[in-house]
């Protein structure tokens, strides 16, 4: 639901998009018709036109799209048409998944020049490893953690969220991998696998004075905030920088002591793919803090792993500003998890709702 | 299922008389024929193919291994704060309905008996318009009426400038406003069919004995308007009890019901069975209520006639 909302956007955004001012390149290295397919989100950067068309006058390769809706359905596409992409995107919730049943190849950093920029947090994240090897080249990311109304004090904990000052003045997201999140980093444990779900739900079943409301929709949230509905919520930072830049909201994102909620999609090549050179060269053009400065400034884009392109960027630009390189250090980012362990966690949340409601 | 009973109501042609050689039977069953097998393929099989998905251990969409369970049906029990709910949204359900009995049976009596021609046509237009409207614009736009600051507090200060917020969003009164909103047209218009039919005279006749309004109302309109009030009751009790986007816009932290409980099953956690098994035991309770009531009714219809 999230990755859905967060591309949407984007995608709307990117329906505006617009041509970009030439940029020189340096010597054209054209080599006969090169074709190559990306398998992404629809409106997810990969497929901006202007960035294909420099792309292609820069390397002669021409990029082709196929999309898929769901996490699940790019998996089955790479299973069952073998041979038809060259890069693929992939969470890297799923990228041990997709590694493991042998879609994905181990990236060739010598092809990905470019790959000296990448923040070394995510570069070499865990997520992304199989068998000693890394198999994505981490592309762009994001945080959930607290947004807070400018002008009150700014949270050192996930513990504000239980604060009395903040009697009925509190949102959280309706979902229980981030609310089980929440509860695990308050209480010290691996959000990932806590081993206490108890204490986690007591963390939680804590903020029953404080909730106001459980919000679904970055629309929902952006209209109960300028009603003054709540002052401190989860949120996301993506959607705190649209908030505030397009809809004039007075709200701070801060990440606490204990370290947002992180998500990081990567660029893979597939086993079969046809073209891996090319792909290569297109993940490089991608993570290119020239075609991310571009993307970031006219059409929208999450963070990018880039701490290059992320330093391109105007110091003052919200994007910029929102994903602190320092919160990387303290970021968890989501992994895979078991079908037992997701059971567990939305039944949790429910009887975490059922307790807000009695 | 509510779809049928009005259609039933109306009539079905049994009784057309068969002048061209056609045996009555044979047209009947040529008539009925294609609504049954709508029925059959519409609503049978998807709730089939649900009661077999609740004894699955995992939504078959994936690669893991079926394996037939009970353990869903045993939710109730394994989380017994899913029991709490059932009875909060069994209330609501009960509120919104009896909100609705009242509301909409003095509405259709108005209609019914005050109005004649084009004025009761267009009344009745008037209450069919916000039908035409979608059920989600119709939710949002109570949470600009009820929030603190919203139209409801605007009204309150512009005559009583110093006084308090009076705004509910986010409490269940909201949670029911919402559904007897969305429901309310459909108790008008069985209570309405159904006072409609009464005839004129037998209120005449009260009268000119010297009945008082309350006792033309309590010994006449409202036995005689039962059968259109039980399927108002029915049409509203079943969907409210589902509900699931009133409760949620509305209800904040409050709007945890059975319905947002199936409804997370099906669309952020993924399990469908856990979400069929509880859909399937909330039908059960559901059935036993109408089994109880259905006995009732018809016990004091049976005395009155």
């Amino acid at each position: 639901m999230i990755k859905t909302t967060r591309r949407q956007t984007l995608g709307l955004m990117g329906a505006g998009a617009l041509a970009a001012s030439p940029l020189s390149f340096g010597a054209s290295t054209a080599r006969a018709a090169t074709k190559i397919t990306v398998l992404n989100w629809q409106g997810y950067g990969t497929d901006e036109k202007w960035a294909l068309e420099k792309f292609k006058a820069k390397t002669g390769i021409e990029v082709v799209h196929d999309y898929f809706s769901s996490e699940p359905e790019m998996l089955t596409k790479l299973r069952t048409n073998p041979g038809a992409y060259d890069v693929v995107l992939i969470n890297s919730a799923r990228t041990q998944q997709a590694a493991n049943e042998g879609l994905i190849v181990p990236v060739d950093f010598a092809g990905v020049p470019n790959s000296a920029n990448l923040s070394p947090e995510l570069k070499d994240h865990a997520n992304l490893k199989f068998g000693g090897k890394t198999f994505g080249v981490a592309w762009v990311w994001g945080i959930t953690s607290l947004a807070i109304r400018e002008g009150d004090k700014k949270p050192e904990s996930y513990a504000a969220l239980a604060d009395p000052a903040f009697k009925g003045k509190v949102a959280l997201f309706d979902d229980a991998v981030t609310g089980v999140a929440i509860g695990a980093l308050l209480s010290g444990q691996d959000m990932n696998n806590p081993s206490d779900l108890k204490a986690v739900g007591d963390k939680l079943k804590g903020f029953k004075d404080n909730v106001k409301l459980l919000w679904s929709s970055e629309d929902q949230w952006n209209k109960s905030f300028a009603a003054k509905e709540f002052d401190l919520s989860v949120y996301w930072s993506g959607a705190a920088v649209r908030s505030k830049r397009n809809s004039k909201l007075p709200v701070e994102f801060v990440v606490p002591k204990e370290g947002g909620i992180g998500w990081l999609d990567n660029l893979c090549v597939p086993a079969s793919a046809p073209n891996a050179k090319a792909a290569l060269d297109f993940i490089n053009y991608m993570i290119d803090p020239d075609f991310y400065f571009e993307w970031a400034t006219k059409v929208g884009a999450p963070a990018s792993a880039s701490a290059a392109a992320m330093e391109k960027l105007p110091a003052d630009d919200l994007n910029r500003v929102i994903h602190k390189q320092a919160y990387l250090k303290t970021m968890t980012i989501q992994s895979a998890l078991p079908d037992d362990r997701r059971e567990a966690f939305n039944n949790l949340w429910q009887e975490v709702k059922a307790s807000y409601a009695g | 299922m509510p779809a049928d009973i009005p259609v039933a109501s109306t009539g079905t042609p049994s009784g057309v008389p068969a002048r061209r050689g056609i045996p009555g039977s044979v047209a009947t069953i040529a008539l009925l024929l294609p609504s049954y097998a709508w029925l059959l393929l519409a609503v049978f099989l998807p709730l089939c193919t649900m009661f077999v998905f609740s004894f699955m251990n995992a939504t078959p969409m994936g690669k893991t291994p079926i394996v037939f369970t009970l353990k869903h049906y045993q939710a109730f029990y394994t989380q017994p704060y899913l029991v709490k709910i059932a009875w909060d949204s069994l209330l609501m359900g009960f509120w919104a309905t009896l909100s609705c009995a009242i509301l909409g049976f003095f509405a259709a009596l108005a209609l019914a008996r005050a109005t004649t021609g084009r004025v009761r046509e267009t009344l009745l237009i008037l209450i069919l318009l916000p039908f035409w409207t979608n059920g989600l614009v119709r939710v949002f736009s109570w949470t600009m009426v009820l929030r603190e600051g919203g139209f409801l507090d605007m009204l309150l200060h512009s005559v009583l400038p110093d006084a308090g917020s009076i705004g509910f969003l986010y409490t269940r009164p909201a949670i029911v406003l919402g559904l007897v909103h969305g429901y309310l047209p459909y108790m008008i218009l069985t209570c309405y069919i159904a006072l409609v039919t009464i005839d004129d005279s037998i209120l005449e006749a009260a009268e000119s004995l010297g009945a008082r309004w309350w006792t033309i109302l309590g010994k006449i309109l409202v036995p005689l308007a039962l059968p259109g009030l039980t399927t108002g009751a029915v049409l509203t009790f079943v969907p409210v009890i589902g509900a699931f986007m009133e409760p949620r816009i509305l209800g904040g932290r409050v709007g945890v019901t059975m319905g947002t409980v199936i409804e997370d099953q099906f669309t952020q956690a993924f399990n469908w069975p856990l979400g069929a098994a509880l859909s399937f035991t909330m039908l059960a309770v559901v059935l036993a209520i109408f089994a109880t009531f259905s006995g009732v009714l018809r016990r004091n219809s049976g005395a009155a006639a």
